[in-house]
């Protein structure tokens, strides 16, 4: 335990440029923000339905406390579909975070009914959001039956079996298409071995069915072997997806970075935040095309605890301090990650889905106390 | 879910699965001498040996049936083996194979390899897909005596085994472009959905989950929900559920016992067993099947296409629990339940003692050496 925190302050410490190898400019202002830190940086906040209002007001506390130079551009869901988004999210939240290429966004309910697209959907295809990215590690102090977890999850969110391509070919015959093409696997590929190069990662694992979908897997496996050649210094290796499954909870350790498609990455992805805690714990992150980062929570809304200050900001949190690393202020992530980390080691505040009883006001107290 | 709980774990599975054989077999309980169940009153001839189809196939394949073999030899069981020489690199599976399997109706087989991206198909799925082994089960449960991470796992997965993601039919559109489909029919799901219902009745199972991803493949996903649905109107003693796919798999890495019985479709199946195989003791113990309308096949309930590495070979170190449970399995459905409840009994006594055990359970023995232990430990 004690050597696999010391990997991630150093992997933390290292450079953390998050943007997309695919567009190397995207480079520059990032590198330029960290350089020019005295004037805040803006971000877009979406603090989404339910709970999210409360949690986005922790992180809040927490970044004023903590003196995060970041100046919060917030956009709600609005109560109208927008005709040019089809969606409830309006063009200037899109803009938004277009111009500001960084946000950070709670649980998001997409109301019942047709006509309009779900909100995740919208932020996915109209920001280009390709990858997903999720670090889940065992926390210190809270005791799951895995205790050796440290890997990440980066998952490829723009097609695949979720291609949205269905159709009945007669009556009680239904096709579901999954395309993979050349150009996204590529794209997913490099931004892995880029995420495990500047994070101090040593291996990428391929998850895969190619075995039986020996076009389509077989494609990703290829495009994600010609990336691995590019990183001689990263060991790579191909594992089939029921393999993985069964390997992840007989010991979760084998992994570090496992670069994946789309459905299997949903699975992957939310299995191994079960192996840690739960989705009220683990932090996400997408990359989209450009170097966009928009940071979110993967939790649901839980809208029969909204508004009871009983939520726990944990997940927000975590994906904040994401935000922070891909804008460079390392210093400021690791700071407040270890004092999320030690608050919830010290177990005097904790939220109820973590078997406490304090608010999630007196758990953001903490936190910034800790700080 | 506390139906496995902690007193004599060995004689309440046994009763358990006697139960679940409608045809009240005997009861060999070792520790109660002469406590005996009604008798199991077979028909005149019901002894005559049976001929069941073997292909030990590749890696571990040979090791472990070779296992199977050794012990049923020992019990003097009413099988004899034809066996067939079967490798995964062959383009299909020889039409005597297929012959033979559908005259002896029942087959034992170990894993065959599938070559990634080589152009070859499965050859574990073309055998489903030709003798119509519409439905794969698992059975995921912790063995008295075999530390996991999990308690009270007792899951029994049931897969669509002919169509979905594993239909095979996949294109290049244009270069750099490849579509495949996942094609799921209302005959397909229905079927299913019917075994999965049916199996939980005949076994005295109380709930039946179905796992899908709809709220993104709504139609393919749809149909399939549609049809459990349908099929769990029929059979209202039996709680019916639903639950997406990622979801599952999360729920089955905290808390497993609530599940039950699961329905799925082909590819969410594959995952589902092999983690709930993973959290109860791992694919080295889990036994399976897949069995149609006509024909069963027996075989390691994980991950078919899985035979072990090179070193488990050189070393003679694969573990045979699995497949022995397997063949219990396949004793009970071949009617000599008496023959099963001896090996099933044998195979969890060396468990629980735990001195004689494969590396994957934490131990050092050889696959010899295991065999060894079961026969000793057979009634």
């Amino acid at each position: 335990m004690a050597a696999q925190i010391l990997r991630r302050v150093v992997g933390s410490r290292s450079t953390q440029i998050l943007s997309s190898p695919a567009n190397p400019t995207s480079v520059l202002p990032a590198l330029a923000r960290a350089f020019s830190s005295q004037t805040p940086i803006r971000a877009t906040l979406f603090p989404g339905d339910g709970i999210g209002p409360e949690i986005a007001e922790s992180v809040k506390q927490v970044f004023k406390a903590a003196d995060v130079p970041i100046e919060w551009e917030e956009h709600y869901v609005g109560t109208e579909i927008d005709p040019r988004t089809q969606s409830f999210l309006t063009w200037e939240s899109l803009e938004s975070v277009r111009r500001n290429r960084v946000g950070l966004k709670g649980p998001m309910a997409t109301p019942i009914g047709k006509g309009h697209r779900s909100l995740n959907l919208t932020l996915r295809k109209e920001l280009n959001l390709y990858a997903n990215v999720r670090p889940c590690y065992s926390l210190p102090g809270y005791k799951t039956r895995y205790d050796d977890v440290n890997l990440v999850t980066i998952r490829e969110n723009t097609e695949g079996e979720y291609s949205g391509l269905e159709h009945q070919v007669v009556r009680g015959v239904v096709e579901s298409l999954k395309i993979i093409t050349r150009a996204a696997s590529l794209r997913v590929a490099e931004y892995a071995f880029h995420y495990a190069k500047t994070n101090g990662r040593d291996r990428v694992s391929v998850i895969h069915k190619a075995n039986i979908m020996q076009k389509t897997d077989g494609l990703f496996l290829k495009c994600c072997r010609e990336v691995a050649e590019k990183y001689p210094e990263i060991t790579y290796e191909e594992v089939v997806i029921d393999n993985c499954c069964m390997m992840l909870v007989k010991n979760p350790a084998l992994f570090d970075v496992l670069v994946m498609p789309n459905l299997y990455g949903d699975i992957i992805s939310d299995l191994s935040a079960g192996l840690v805690g739960g989705l009220g714990l683990t932090p996400s992150c997408n990359i989209g095309e450009g170097g966009i980062a928009l940071a979110e929570a993967v939790h649901g809304s839980a809208p029969d605890i909204a508004g009871k200050n009983l939520a726990n900001p944990t997940a927000l949190l975590m994906s904040s301090v994401m935000m922070l690393r891909h804008l460079n202020f390392s210093d400021k992530a690791e700071q407040i990650q270890n004092a999320i980390v030690s608050t919830i080691a010290e177990g005097k505040y904790r939220t109820a889905d973590l078997g406490g009883s304090s608010s999630t006001t007196e758990f953001t107290n903490a936190i910034c106390n800790n700080l | 879910m506390a139906r496995r709980a902690a007193t004599l774990p060995i004689l309440r599975r046994l009763a358990d699965t006697a139960a679940s054989v409608r045809l009240s077999p005997l009861l060999p309980k070792p520790d109660v001498p002469n406590a005996r169940s009604v008798t199991y009153m077979p028909r005149p001839g019901d002894g005559a040996p049976r001929a069941v189809t073997l292909i030990p196939g590749d890696g571990i394949g040979p090791m472990v049936t070779g296992a199977v073999e050794q012990v049923m030899s020992a019990m003097h069981a009413p099988v004899y083996f034809e066996k067939y020489d079967v490798h995964g690199d062959m383009k299909r599976v020889p039409e005597e194979v297929i012959e033979s399997i559908k005259k002896n109706k029942v087959c034992l087989k170990g894993g065959l390899k599938t070559p990634v991206g080589g152009g070859v198909s499965s050859l574990n799925v073309q055998l489903r897909k030709e003798l119509d082994l519409y439905a794969s089960l698992v059975n995921c449960f912790n063995l008295p005596g075999l530390p996991t991470r999990h308690e009270g796992v007792d899951i029994v997965v049931i897969r669509e085994n002919t169509e979905g993601e594993y239909s095979g039919l996949e294109h290049e559109v244009v270069p750099g472009v490849v579509e495949s489909l996942k094609v799921i029919t209302k005959f397909c799901s229905e079927r299913i959905a019917k075994y999965a219902f049916e199996y939980a009745y005949l076994n005295n199972r109380k709930k039946v989950t179905a796992v899908h991803k709809a709220n993104i493949m709504k139609l393919a996903d749809g149909l399939f929900l549609e049809s459990c649905r349908e099929v769990a109107t029929k059979y209202p003693s039996i709680k019916y559920n639903e639950i997406i796919v990622d979801n599952c798999c999360m729920q089955l890495v905290s808390k497993p016992e609530q599940f039950d019985v699961m329905v799925t479709p082909n590819l969410y199946g594959n995952l589902v067993a092999n983690t709930a195989a993973g959290i109860a003791g791992g694919t080295g113990v889990m036994p399976g099947g897949n069995v149609g309308a006509d024909h069963a096949v027996f075989e390691q309930g994980a991950s078919a296409g899985n035979v072990g590495n090179e070193k488990i070979l050189d070393q003679k170190k694969a573990n045979p629990v699995a497949l022995l449970l397997s063949s219990a399995m396949m004793l009970r459905h071949l009617q000599f339940p008496s023959f099963a409840d001896r090996l099933e009994t044998a195979v969890k006594r060396i468990i629980m003692e735990g001195k004689v055990r494969t590396k994957d359970l934490g131990g050092d023995s050889t696959t010899q050496e295991v065999v060894d232990a079961v026969i000793s430990n057979l009634d």
